[in-house]
């Protein structure tokens, strides 16, 4: 896999999930699959103080390299021939689209399966912290989930 | 030379600053020996900086608490990731 084939990205600004998809393979006839991730700011209503907004944090240098280290972890383990990771920063709203991974291999499963590993790895090992404002103007960071913690444990 | 701390997120709201330089004391052998004696400022920097409660990390990669330290490090203490 050509290291032009990984791509990057910690922005503020939104992404284009068909786009980004389109990039996976265009460029390589040998794609049989690709496998796509797309994470949002989502509502839940079912709680006290529903947020409004959710404010993305994270720490500048570190955040591109824990990034890079994860996306090689995945290309050792599993025959890729593109990767993307794309994670916005900054504020964002409900049903705003966070984050982006997708996966290009020749067969399916090895797509399936680095996709999930990259998100599971993303959501406990890069320096991202996200922030919550409530429709009353109150502010709370997000806790850590043991259960994300748990699930990168598996691979 | 110095160390380089930075905090992030709760961490930072909780001691009022996103970090500082701090002069080297040879006496820091590890990222916990530094904790320690941020911990030992009191008041809030002893209760944010629990060791079960953060994490670290040295020139911008992950650390545990019994890595060794430099002069001219960057450290980071931060609570646990919540992004994607």
């Amino acid at each position: 896999m050509a290291k032009d084939a990984v791509t990057i990205r910690v922005q503020s600004e939104d992404f284009d999930p068909g786009v980004e998809t389109q990039r996976l393979h265009e460029a390589d006839p040998t794609v049989g699959a690709v496998a796509t991730f797309l994470g949002l700011v989502r509502a839940h209503p079912q709680e006290d103080g529903a947020v409004t907004t959710m404010t993305l944090e994270h720490y500048p240098g570190m955040t591109e390299k824990a990034l890079a280290a994860i996306v090689d972890e995945a290309r050792r383990r599993w025959p890729l021939t593109a990767v993307t990771v794309i994670h916005r920063v900054g504020p964002l709203a409900v049903g705003d689209r966070i984050v982006f991974v997708g996966c290009a291999s020749s067969h399916r499963a090895a797509a399936f399966a680095a996709c999930e590993f990259l998100m599971d790895y993303l959501k406990t090992r890069a320096p991202f912290w996200k922030k919550e404002t409530t429709a009353s103007g109150e502010t709370r960071w997000v806790k850590a989930r043991a259960s994300d913690e748990e699930r990168a444990l598996r691979w | 030379m110095a160390l380089s701390i930075k905090y992030f997120a709760r961490v930072r709201d909780a001691l009022g600053t996103s970090g500082e330089t701090l002069a080297w004391n040879a006496t820091w052998q590890t990222v916990d020996d530094l904790r320690q004696a941020l911990c030992a400022r009191g008041g809030a920097w002893a209760e944010t900086l629990s060791r079960e409660e953060i994490h670290c990390a040295r020139n911008q990669q992950i650390a545990a608490w019994n890595d060794p330290i430099a002069d001219g490090d960057e450290i980071a203490f931060f609570p646990p990731v919540t992004g994607g």
